[in-house]
């Protein structure tokens, strides 16, 4: 498989959000502002990349020969909350720190970057692949809250019926998302 | 942890001292996915099938009791700063062990659920759980509120697994993924199998039931306060 295919597989057919489900809680649960829903995607995208980078040679390279396989969960949740701290030290400078920094809680627990990792490594099959994987699904995630947030934003002004506010057309518009994108397989 | 279930623990601790208030409530009133939408990735994610979904409920019930007993056994031990990094670890060893038990005796059930199983760590139920309940309660109250959260969570899922095997595929069957000895085939006398809509036990299907059941929820506590 091309890299090409690789990337927008993971990005549109399979996508995180919308075919896997994963990250839904901590989507669901912010403020629906889109700056904040902007700023959550940046986050998951260069969480997931940086994630991967680190997991798929330690996955590889020490849990797998020394037969440790059943410690990943640990040693997963250890890496991303290492990957927070590092993060944390890169954006200190920037002026957005402030928006950025109570993100970083989200992040430990979204189930995106943690799932993400999972598939990764059993779907790559190199260092590279693992690094495209990575960006392509947090992309993927990243796109879709952006989109579905314009759509939510939308329907606030719409007419719809009193049980149905919020959550409920909500999900029902995911349903209809997701509808779509299964329309895609076989796209490559 | 967001506001809204701050609030919800200062109700709680109103009516602490009757314990079947504290189980019961779990349920109903604060059913984790239909009333606090917690929880929804294993709610839409393994709901293909009953047996499926069952299985999951049961896995999310024995760690969030037992979570709930660790963390408020634990609670005057934790410094406050790095709470949450203790539940995670405290979740992850529980979820890790239990994949361990599920790999060796039901591996039709961890084929099933694949990395969902891991992804039990993250789940946002039982971290809010071990948050507001647990780490300020004692251990009595903490397994009673574990316990029911975790019997609503079940329920809900159970019922969403249903729907969706029952409508996508036309019949409910038993056997195949948990161990019950026997394998039966529910409804298969009905018919329903030429009319199923194959798109319900796809991603789509379970964004519109739980949608939908989300409204009915919704509509019955409108009812409700309505009175």
């Amino acid at each position: 498989m091309g890299l090409l295919s690789i990337f927008m597989s993971a990005m549109i057919i399979n996508n995180i959000f919308l075919i896997q489900f994963l990250g839904m809680s901590s989507y669901f649960k912010d403020s629906h502002k889109m700056e904040s829903v902007i700023n959550m995607s940046i986050v998951v995208v260069v969480m997931t990349v940086l994630a991967a980078v680190m997991i798929y040679p330690l996955n590889r390279f020490v849990l797998e020969p020394l037969g440790l396989s059943y410690m990943q969960l640990l040693v997963f949740m250890g890496v991303i909350a290492f990957a927070v701290f590092l993060f944390n030290l890169i954006i200190k400078r920037l002026p957005q720190y402030q928006s950025l920094k109570k993100l970083l809680p989200l992040i430990i627990s979204n189930s995106a970057v943690l799932g993400i990792a999972f598939i990764n490594i059993e779907a790559s099959k190199s260092y590279i692949e693992a690094i495209v994987f990575a960006l392509g699904s947090g992309l993927g995630y990243g796109l879709i809250i952006i989109t579905f947030t314009a759509i939510r934003m939308r329907l606030e002004s719409y007419q719809v019926p009193q049980a149905f506010k919020g959550l409920p057309i909500a999900l029902i518009t995911a349903g209809l998302m997701s509808l779509a994108f299964l329309g895609l397989v076989g796209l490559f | 942890m967001d506001k809204s279930i701050k609030h919800q623990n200062l109700d709680q601790n109103k009516d602490e001292n009757s314990f079947m208030k504290t189980f019961t409530k779990g349920i109903f009133k604060e059913n984790s996915i239909f009333v606090m939408a917690l929880g929804l990735t294993p709610a839409l994610a393994i709901t293909s099938s009953f047996e499926g979904a069952f299985g999951m409920g049961m896995l999310v019930f024995i760690v969030l009791t037992l979570t709930n007993i660790i963390v408020s056994l634990l609670r005057n031990l934790i410094p406050n700063e790095i709470k949450m990094v203790v539940y995670l670890i405290v979740i992850a060893t529980e979820v890790m062990i239990l994949k361990m038990f599920i790999d060796a005796f039901l591996p039709a059930l961890a084929s099933k659920l694949g990395i969902y199983i891991a992804l039990i760590t993250v789940n946002m139920i039982i971290l809010s759980r071990a948050e507001t309940v647990a780490s300020k309660n004692k251990v009595i109250p903490s397994i009673l509120d574990g316990l029911g959260v975790s019997l609503g969570f079940l329920l809900s899922l159970s019922i969403i697994g249903f729907l969706r095997e029952l409508i996508g595929t036309g019949k409910i069957v038993l056997g195949q993924i948990l161990p019950l000895g026997f394998e039966v085939s529910l409804f298969d006398a009905l018919g329903l199998s030429k009319y199923a809509l194959g798109v319900f036990v796809q991603p789509p299907g379970a964004f519109f039931i739980v949608g939908l059941l989300f409204a009915l929820f919704v509509s019955m506590k409108q009812k409700k306060e309505a009175k």
